[in-house]
């Protein structure tokens, strides 16, 4: 791909260092600009216009949804609880059908296993299926700058993941990566790889991507993919696209490795189905999505399909020290972004506000976990708590409140700051005694006396300038209601 | 029937009128209602900024207040404070054995008020003599809806208020994007949700908006009037106030 950007001209910021000085401003700031952008507010409720009614639909249809969701919840819970035994059994079955397996504590671990075995294979060209495993430990750039003596040309195959690749740019959503442009900055994209000026028409941009993306099918040495989920008692890995360029990836290179955050096992077969009817109803409000991808180990004696070598790499990353935490429930998402879809805020501010891998309610939840507190101080805040999220969640994670939970531990961190702390203090001793409540309320009237103009209370330098940038604010009444009612109603 | 009453400390503050309504709903079905005066708040902008213990400090406090009245309902004219209450305050507590049954006890008996009134007393508008004119969409709390799964009985009280006209509106499950303190930490993303909720209620065709909840009303309310926008918002004991309209 000659026009794409080699790794040390694009944007690599590490958009979680931006700006973020006190722990809210980081989300305010990019979520404030995202909101100011029309183009991009109209691409995010577009898509949460076709697919939530879509999803809402598809679910009702089913009428074992909600024991489905239960069902789903208890096989994960089981699942945490007894992971270390489940990886295990996952590793002796991929063993046992010829593949090997690495366990592999961070994105450091992981890029090391994957360069090595390039180098050993002599390896030109990677193309790889969406995982969003990948992405959350960089292994592209990473691939490309520590072993950029091999000279490795990395191809995202996912047609969204692709067009965001080659602009130098990372996925906004779980599912729709490049849901933040619109069909002219894709043909823009496009036609500059074209050197030829491509209309901003899905059909023509994507049997051109199609025809580009083939000859990376065929010419890869090594196919890398995630994985939706990962069958212990088979080895099985299970993969869901709508594209078809999973099966190529896993097929057509002599080599297939897979990255599977361990979060990602299920126990038995017939668990699957539990989770594959969820899914993409989930997800995108289709039935199953068009691929559903068996893979259990390579090649075997007298198979035509398959890889000759077959590599799982199972990451952590961070992710067993939330296994028996008040936090645990975060590994139970399948990565379906239905919670992105629903939230008020994702609707406003798209993913790239987050400035995180995973966005959304799941991102906000899962990236403080995963990174630490200080990398992700806003996320946590950026949420009116709302609840659409734990209420869309297909296997019943209490999104909103582990946002809480997270709020508390900042707190329990003395991460919120003297100012918030202070003024809290100042609430519970107010809050605790009627007498100090009803002085605070007479303080109160007097001091915005010579502030209220018309109903309203004029704008103020201080914490309330938040609210009053764009908003009313209602005065105190002239009585409160405890005096009317010693009055007489 | 006897019920104790639990003011929301900003209705309390700023909106004394809603609490007054509520009032006169109440009595005007025949029940007798207390006010405990003890009350303040409930405790909910602590809990949801993260200060678990401040807002477990001042949960006590209002489990006392209502402990020492026999009332066997609490009624209030809030869905997030009724949800703060019957819905977080076992959660709150959930660790503390003795304080984890007051806690459960207080959620046992404390209704929002549409709750109460449909649920409860059975009532309908009809039995209020509620009269109201004007085009309203009814905008429920994110709390009412979640947490408390009240939505149909607001909507059947309305649906009978004599000259009120109940609309649909787009995407009315979505949140107004008050969030307590969201809406000052985040203001810009919270005013944006506003914005989307100004837009769809002016596609309504509706002069007001109605709630459960006084918080979002001040929210999309000061984001009306910051527009200039002639939309009424009001809560919903205020419209089923049957004496609507006489100053206390």
């Amino acid at each position: 791909m000659e026009t794409r950007k080699p790794a040390r001209e694009r944007d690599t910021t590490d958009r979680r260092r931006e700006g973020i000085e006190s722990p809210v401003e980081g989300f305010n700031e990019r979520g404030g600009r995202a909101a100011r952008d029309e183009a991009l507010r109209g691409a995010l409720r577009l898509f949460a216009t076709k697919v939530v009614p879509a999803r809402n639909a598809t679910l009702a249809a089913l009428p074992e949804a909600p024991e489905l969701r239960e069902r789903a919840y208890r096989i994960k819970r089981e699942t945490m609880a007894n992971l270390d035994r489940y990886l295990e059994e996952m590793a002796e079955a991929v063993e046992a059908r010829g593949g090997s397996v690495h366990f592999a504590s961070d994105g450091e671990d992981v890029v090391r296993y994957v360069g090595e075995l390039a180098r050993r294979r002599g390896a030109k060209v990677i193309a790889k299926s969406k995982s969003m495993a990948t992405e959350e430990i960089e292994l592209n750039r990473r691939l490309e700058e520590g072993y950029a003596d091999l000279g490795l040309e990395i191809v995202e195959t996912d047609l969204g993941e692709w067009i965001a690749q080659l602009a130098g740019d990372t996925p906004s959503h779980i599912i729709g990566p490049i849901l933040h442009m619109n069909a002219e900055r894709v043909a823009e994209i496009l036609s500059e790889v074209a050197g030829e000026e491509l209309p901003p028409d899905a059909t023509v941009l994507s049997r051109f991507a199609r025809g580009r993306l083939r000859e990376k099918f065929l010419t890869a040495d090594i196919g890398i993919t995630g994985a939706n989920f990962g069958v212990a008692e088979s080895g099985t890995v299970v993969t869901v696209t709508n594209e078809g360029n999973g099966r190529l990836v896993t097929s057509v290179p002599p080599v297939h490795v897979v990255v599977m955050g361990i979060e990602k096992m299920i126990p038995r077969f017939e668990d699957l189905s539990v989770f594959t009817r969820l899914l993409a109803r989930s997800g995108t409000g289709q039935k199953l999505t068009v691929y559903t991808n068996f893979v259990t180990g390579p090649r075997g004696p007298g198979e035509l399909d398959g890889a000759e070598e077959f590599h799982l790499v199972l990451l952590d990353n961070g992710r067993s020290n939330l296994l028996g935490t008040p936090f645990e429930e975060a590994l139970y998402c399948i990565r379906c972004g239905s919670c992105l879809n629903v939230c008020p805020v994702y609707r406003q501010t798209g993913g790239h506000a987050y400035g995180s891998t995973y966005s959304g309610p799941i991102g906000a939840v899962i990236t403080p976990l995963l990174k630490g507190d200080e990398e992700a101080k806003d996320l946590p805040h950026a949420s009116s708590l709302c609840g659409a999220c734990s209420e869309t969640c297909p296997v019943g994670i209490p999104l909103h409140d582990l946002l809480l939970k997270l709020r508390n531990r900042q707190v329990e961190e003395g991460m919120a700051g003297k100012t918030q702390t202070a003024a809290f203090k100042v609430f519970e001793n107010t809050m605790k005694s009627p007498a100090l409540y009803n002085i605070s309320g007479k303080l109160g009237r007097a001091a915005q006396r010579p502030l209220v103009r018309e109903g309203t209370v004029r704008p103020v330098p201080g914490p309330l300038r938040g609210w009053t940038g764009s908003r009313e604010l209602p005065p105190l009444a002239p009585k409160p209601f405890r005096e009317l009612w010693r009055g007489g109603i | 029937m006897r019920v104790a009453l639990f003011v929301p400390c900003y209705v309390d503050q700023i909106y004394p009128g809603v609490a007054v309504a509520t009032v006169r709903v109440l009595r005007s079905l025949g029940i007798e209602v207390s006010y405990p005066e003890g009350q303040t708040c409930c405790g909910q902008p602590a809990f949801n900024s993260g200060f678990f213990r401040e807002a477990r400090s001042v949960a006590g406090h209002l489990m006392g207040v209502f402990e020492n009245d026999r009332s066997d309902y609490v009624v209030c004219p809030s869905g997030s404070c009724s949800a703060m209450v019957a819905h977080y305050y076992p959660v709150l507590f959930e660790e503390r054995r003795g304080e984890r049954e007051r806690a459960e006890a207080l959620a046992g008996r404390v209704r929002e008020l549409s709750d109460f009134l449909v649920n409860v007393a059975g009532a309908e508008a009809s039995d209020l003599g509620s009269r109201f004119e004007g085009r309203a969409v009814f905008h429920a709390g994110c709390h009412q809806r979640r947490e408390l799964g009240v939505l149909e009985e607001p909507r059947r009280l309305l649906g009978g208020v004599e000259g009120l006209e109940l609309l649909e509106w787009e995407n009315e499950e979505l949140c107004c994007g008050f969030g307590g303190t969201f809406s000052v930490k985040m203001p810009q993303v919270s005013t944006a949700m506003a914005d989307e909720k100004v837009k769809a209620l002016e596609g309504s065709g509706a002069d007001t908006l109605v709630s459960c909840d006084s918080s979002c009303l001040m929210h999309l309310g000061g984001r009306l009037a910051r527009k200039g926008h002639g939309t009424r918002v009001m809560h919903l004991a205020e419209v089923l106030d049957p004496e609507h309209g006489r100053v206390v």
